[in-house]
Order: C-alpha cells, then structure tokens, then sequence
C-alpha cells in the first residue's frame, strides 16, 4: 500500500462496547456485528484522522505480538470487509469529524 | 394504489395496545366491523386516542404480493409501504393515513410498525417471541420460525395467561421492563390476554433431547435478544434507539437458553 488509508466509522451504524468485544448493528439493514479485541483497537480508533498505518504501529504492534507486516496485512483485510458492510469508511485523506460516529 | 374510494361517512374503533390507544376510520362500516372483531379485547371506548388513523380502501386485486416492506422517514413523516398497503404517519400531528384492500392482515402489519416506532422512543420493542404470565411474572420465549414459540404457548398450564404467541410486546415503566398482550398472534391463530406483568427471564429456544435452562450472558444475551427484535426501519436514529434499548434489557433482565421437548413437562421449569 503506498498511499495512507483514513478510517472513519460510519454513521449509520449503532455500536456498544461490551467487554472487549464491540457489537456494531447497522441501520441500513439492522445486520449485527461482533469485533473482537483487536478489531474493537482498530474500531476506536478509526476517528478519520489517524492513518490505518498508525494505528496498526501504535496501538496494535506495541500491545500485541505479532509482526508489523502481518498485522497491517490482517487490519487491512478488517477494514475492507468493515467497509464492504458500510461500517466504516475509507478514505486517502481525512475525513471530516461530522462524518465520524462516536466509539 | 390506484382506485381509492373518496372517503364520505367515516366509521371508527380505538384499539389499545400497550397502552396506546390509536382511532381508525374508514368510510366502511363492514371493514370497521372486521377490525372488530380483529382486535376484540383489544378496542376500547377511548374518546381521546392518541394517534388517528383513516384508512382507505383499494378495489380488491389492486395489491401486489411481491413488493418487499419499506419503511423510511420522510419530511416530517414515517412511510410505510408494501405490495398490499401504503400508509403514512405524522407522529407530531398524531394523524395518518392508510390505503389498502379490504383485509384484516394489512392494517395488522401497519399497527406492528407503528407500535415498534412509537416504542423506540419509550425504550421498549417489539420482539419474535411467545410470552405468558405465570405467578405474577411475565416470560418470554423467543426465536426464529420453527423454533417453538407457538408450541410453548400450546403446552401452557391453565394458571398461565398467554400474552401471544408471536410477537411479545415490551415496554419500559417506572424502571422496569413489563410485558405486555398483545392481538399479534401466529400459528395459534388466537389473540393474547390483555395483561401486563413484570418481565422475569426471556429464554431463548432451542429443542433438544431434554428440558434444560442455561444461563447467556453478555455479548451472547444481546446477539441472542437482538437477533428477535422487529426492525422494521432502515433509520440509523431509529436502529440506535432499540439497540441501546436491547442492551439496558439486557443489563436489567435475566436472559437463558431453554432447551426443551415439545411436551409440557417443560413448564415445570418455568416458575
């Protein structure tokens, strides 16, 4: 990947925290999802300022064991299937606040 | 949907459902006596309902069974539309309009959407479950067709009180979650008692080789719970009012997984 990739969750969705898992429903056709513990890291932080990159180096590579080439290889795969289900949207630049859903 | 009558001499019924008592009118005094019979025990001589519906009626063949159900919120009002009916709703005006054959099953899928928009706001929701009120305490039986609601309901004791069979009606008072009857039935083709209680548990279902409850809890009680609940909307404020309202549900009452055979020794454990 050679250019940046933005996150933002989307606002059409209805999402909780429960535990470390986050559940995240969405309002397009009530479909309900379940993130586990490092999908949740990555849900939080998709506030459509920080880099896909960033996050898998900040809050991921530092908490867990796993490699950097992985890691961002599997946050990628995360994030693509998150957008697919309009979850979360991608962009190569920032996306403004008022597109961004609360954690 | 083409060919709706002017409306001339309106007939009317208030039905009450939780609580909330909505007046239908239609210029057609057999289709007001269908209603009726429809919701016996469930009409009320309310002269200050809180929703008013009129209701037209459309030549019979006018509908079409393949149109998929919409339900959108549009300047102010909710839409409602299906192959066999239109209908509108101003909740800041109270008033709506429906447009339909000369049917009972209609205005029955019209007065779920209403009830499940209007609870959304209160906290409460409709749910895919049978539920009955047994020693002063309400119990949900919840699942997918198939999975044995009606047959819970048919195994009922005589000293249980079956608030549906179908769809379980569920409102937030004074800080607890009640249950209520409903005239939404399903296979048993039978309109609940008009009770409320407290709600006890809601037992998910699942049949099996045995009777057996198991507890479910987090993530796992509001997939179970969520996975029931009507959405009828495709409406993000909508959507994020009755998933927050499965989660306080959930936080407030037990949720277990029955396992059961279909005989009524399985109420020996409902108690």
């Amino acid at each position: 990947m050679n250019t940046k990739r933005y996150l933002a969750r989307s606002t059409a969705i209805a999402a909780r925290a429960l535990g470390d898992e986050t559940m995240v429903m969405s309002a397009t056709n009530s479909t309900l999802f379940t993130l586990n513990e490092i999908a949740t890291v990555i849900w939080e932080a998709a506030d459509g300022t920080t880099p896909l990159e960033d996050i898998v180096a900040d809050k991921i590579c530092v908490k867990y064991d796993v490699a950097p080439e992985v890691a961002l290889r599997d946050a990628e795969g995360l994030v693509m299937q998150l957008s697919e289900h309009g979850l979360l949207l991608i962009s190569d630049q920032p996306i403004p606040r008022a597109k961004v859903a609360a954690a | 949907m083409p060919g709706v009558k002017a409306a001339k001499q309106r007939s009317d019924v208030v039905v009450e459902i939780g609580g909330l008592p909505i007046r239908l009118r239609s210029s057609s005094s057999d289709f007001i006596r269908l209603v009726q019979e429809r919701y016996a025990g469930y009409t009320t001589p309310s002269n200050d309902p809180h929703f008013n519906f009129d209701i037209d009626l459309a030549p019979a063949g006018t509908e079409s069974r393949d149109e998929d159900l919409q339900v959108t919120w549009s300047s102010g009002r909710w839409l409602m539309e299906r192959g066999d009916f239109r209908a509108e709703w101003n909740p800041s005006t109270a008033r709506g309009r429906i447009e339909q054959t000369l049917n009972p099953y209609s205005l029955d899928s019209v007065l779920r959407i209403v009830h499940t928009l209007l609870l959304a706001g209160k906290g409460g929701f409709l749910v895919h479950a049978s539920s009955a009120i047994r020693n002063g305490r309400a119990f949900l039986f919840a699942g997918v067709s198939g999975a044995g609601k009606t047959t819970m309901a048919r195994l009922a004791p005589p000293d249980a009180a079956l608030l549906t069979d179908e769809i379980s009606y569920v409102i937030l008072q004074s800080g607890g979650y009640f249950a209520v009857g409903t005239p939404f039935f399903g296979e048993l083709a039978r309109a609940g008692e008009n009770l409320r209680a407290p709600v006890d548990c809601v037992y998910l279902l699942a049949k099996g080789s045995e009777n057996k409850i198991d507890p479910v809890t987090g993530a796992d009680a509001v997939r179970g719970l969520l996975g029931n609940i009507l959405f009828f909307a495709k409406d993000p404020k909508f959507v994020k009012l009755v998933f927050d309202a499965a989660f306080d549900f959930v936080s407030r009452v037990p949720v277990r997984r029955l396992t059961f055979v279909p005989n009524s020794r399985v109420w020996e454990l409902i108690v």
